[in-house]
């Protein structure tokens, strides 16, 4: 194994050791802290583009897929770290949304309680380590760790409301959790391994008497990720906590419910999209329905009924904070939806699609929590606030905590907040030309193209899709008029730091809009490899051990 | 031994869904003990059950593992013990926070009727 095969832990241990490191500082040393997390998160970003270029591979269809073999047992008998073009677009997506939440943190927010620089490495820890994992327990022990972070990180700041919001979130997610570990150890139960890669195999060839226990565990671990995605019924929880906690805490959480979506993608593609997707829908239009299509169902008629509950959200919300807690759900109810219909046939296209849109809506989303304080903010009642919760949480003020407004003022407030949050309306309604538009066209169009989705289906997600869209810009549009045309007040006073953060997440979305025609490619090429899984599969059990590979044997 | 084991977890759990839908977070904490003692028995079980069977073969030399437990099982339960243990605490200050904070132990943060 040569030095640069280690590049694919760094991830983990990167923030890992960052994070560990800002704990032996004094928390009023926050500067020293900011450095050492900015410096985490810059090296993670770049980490991320390399493994990115990395699984480009040969570009022949199903691309390159790396693995580290920790330990060095090889599959499955150790613990595997996999990495293939999903889980390196969501370290980069990660890495891309921690960055600018981290610089809009330095503006304040991260004096606001303590631990804040840790908690923030230990939660892209775990999430860095959840996509990368190919082992089922591992995945748990990585949820544990970005949740033990999350629950700190959401009451950054304390206040009742935060910890109200905490509150549920906390004891829905310790639910959550313990389904997961019953689905976890009924899996091992019945099939004996923990393995992704293994799991794929065995399951097709699982003795008929063991398959209703199987699916009990599958159907369990399932509706742990729900939860964790915020879908329709098991998402109520989701918007109070994300409008409650601290706008750089909740642009992160943008990309939490992402991993509920990211682990069903994989989960369901690995161990249900056996067959090619002309096989199973060909089982389904017999009228023999098979698991993978019950799962389908389920999955499309819970991502549909999110869709409509954060649609709703968002026309009855008053505030950007609680609309933009909705948008989440409206994302994440069209990802689980698309996944859905992949399992049921919808092809490559359509999910790399709905990929393209999972990274521009995350973005957007990210921007749009980062843009609530500035946007709502009137003359010196930023001020007030911070000091308001400074004084909730008992913490006592050093000089430099005095004037929070301190920093360099934009000039042309409004104009910069007007261009940014139109960007991010148009992404998330999605109008021409930005990224929202092309994902949508790009699923939208493949869905109706593949004639593999029963019709009434495909255009009933159709319409539900432009219905949202439609929804979603009635609602922005209306919290853009009331701060940009109709506020009487005088101009916000907004901080350079503050809004650069914000800048550079357009900025990333319309680099997403120029490369749109590379960008939706790569999505394909990953769409097409997620619908291949023995190449997933055969890779991680072929995986050489280093001492397999110096010649001994 | 099944039906003893299978029982405890059966009323372990029952209590635990009960309590965690009652109103009031010391309810609700109690029920997620309960429920996580339950989770953990059954994810032992899944092990197989058998008496006297150590988990660790002695090195070299061909083994029966028919005559050895399943250790993967007993690891996972060490570290979904500490794992439980641990967020359950964090709750627990959380609670105490809330009750400061409004003064109500009622899992919304204030009464019913208010």
């Amino acid at each position: 194994m040569i030095a640069s095969d280690h590049l694919m832990i760094a991830p983990i241990v990167i923030p890992f050791f960052a994070g560990a490191l800002t704990l032996l500082y004094d928390e009023r040393q926050r500067r020293a802290k900011l450095g050492i997390g900015l410096a985490s998160c810059v090296a993670l970003l770049i980490v991320g583009v390399e493994l990115l270029n990395r699984t480009k591979g040969n570009g022949a269809g199903g691309g390159e897929i790396s693995f580290y073999l920790l330990g060095d047992w090889t599959a499955p008998f150790g613990i595997v770290l996999t990495l293939d073009r999903l889980a390196a677009t969501m370290l980069l997506l990660a890495a891309l949304v921690a960055l600018p939440a981290l610089i809009y943190a330095a503006a304040g927010w991260h004096k606001q309680g303590q631990h804040f620089h840790a908690l923030f490495q230990f939660l892209l820890m775990g999430l860095n380590g959840a996509f990368l994992t190919g082992d089922l327990f591992n995945l748990f022990v990585f949820f544990e760790v970005l949740l033990a972070a999350s629950y700190g990180l959401v009451l950054h700041g304390s206040g009742p409301a935060r910890v109200r919001g905490g509150l549920h979130y906390i004891a829905v997610n310790l639910a959550a959790s313990l389904l997961f570990l019953l689905g976890v150890s009924l899996i091992y139960g019945v099939t004996g391994t923990l393995n992704m890669a293994h799991l794929a195999k065995l399951v097709p060839v699982l003795p008929e008497v063991d398959r209703p226990l199987f699916r009990l565990g599958a159907g369990l671990l399932g509706l742990a990720f729900l939860v964790k995605a915020g879908v329709w019924p098991l998402g109520f929880w989701l918007p109070s906590a994300y409008m409650a906690a601290a706008a750089p805490v909740a642009a992160v959480f943008a990309m939490l419910t992402k991993v509920g979506v990211y682990v069903i993608l994989r989960l369901s593609m690995l161990t249900l999209a056996q067959g090619t997707a002309g096989e199973m829908a060909t089982g389904i239009a017999t009228g023999g329905i098979a698991p993978a299509g019950t799962t389908a169902q389920i999955l499309v008629a819970a991502g549909m009924a999110t869709v409509v509950f954060g649609v709703l959200g968002v026309l009855a919300s008053q505030g950007l904070g609680r609309m933009t807690a909705h948008l989440v759900l409206v994302s994440s109810g069209t990802l689980v939806t698309m996944t859905g219909l992949a399992l049921l046939g919808g092809g490559a296209a359509m999910l790399g699609g709905a990929l393209y849109y999972l990274v521009a809506s995350t973005i957007a989303i990210a921007a749009l929590f980062l843009l609530i304080e500035p946007m709502s903010r009137e003359e010196g009642s930023i001020a007030a606030l911070l000091a308001l919760t400074a004084d909730a949480y008992g913490i006592e003020q050093p000089e430099d905590d005095a004037t929070p407004e301190m920093g360099l003022a934009i000039p042309g407030t409004l104009t910069v907040l007007g261009l940014v949050f139109g960007a991010c309306v148009m992404v998330l309604a999605g109008l021409p030309p930005l990224p929202g538009f092309i994902g949508k066209v790009a699923m939208l169009r493949a869905l109706i193209g593949s004639g593999a989705v029963p019709a009434a289906l495909g255009w009933g997600v159709v319409a539900l899709l432009l219905l949202a869209g439609f929804a979603t810009l009635i609602g922005l549009a209306r919290i853009g008029i009331q701060t940009f045309w109709a506020s009487e007040g005088a101009v916000p006073k907004v901080l350079a730091l503050e809004i650069a953060p914000v800048i550079a997440l357009v900025l990333g979305l319309g680099v997403m809009t120029v490369k749109g025609q590379d960008t939706l490619r790569f999505m394909e090429d990953t769409a097409q490899s997620l619908l291949t899984p023995s190449i997933y599969a055969d890779g991680v059990l072929s995986a050489p051990s280093v001492e397999q590979e110096t010649p001994k044997e | 031994m099944e039906i003893v084991l299978s029982l405890a977890i059966g009323v372990l759990s029952a209590s635990g869904i009960w309590l965690l839908l009652r109103p009031r977070t010391f309810q609700v904490i109690t029920g997620l003990c309960l429920l996580s003692y339950a989770v953990n028995l059954f994810i032992f079980s899944m092990g197989r059950l058998t008496v006297g069977a150590p988990p660790i073969m002695p090195k070299g030399g061909w083994v029966d593992p028919t005559t050895y437990a399943d250790p993967l099982p007993q690891a996972l339960v060490l570290t979904a013990i500490v794992i439980s243990f641990a967020t359950t605490a964090l709750f627990l200050v959380v609670m105490m926070a809330s009750r400061g904070m409004t003064g109500t132990d009622h899992v919304d943060g204030r009464e019913a009727d208010q």
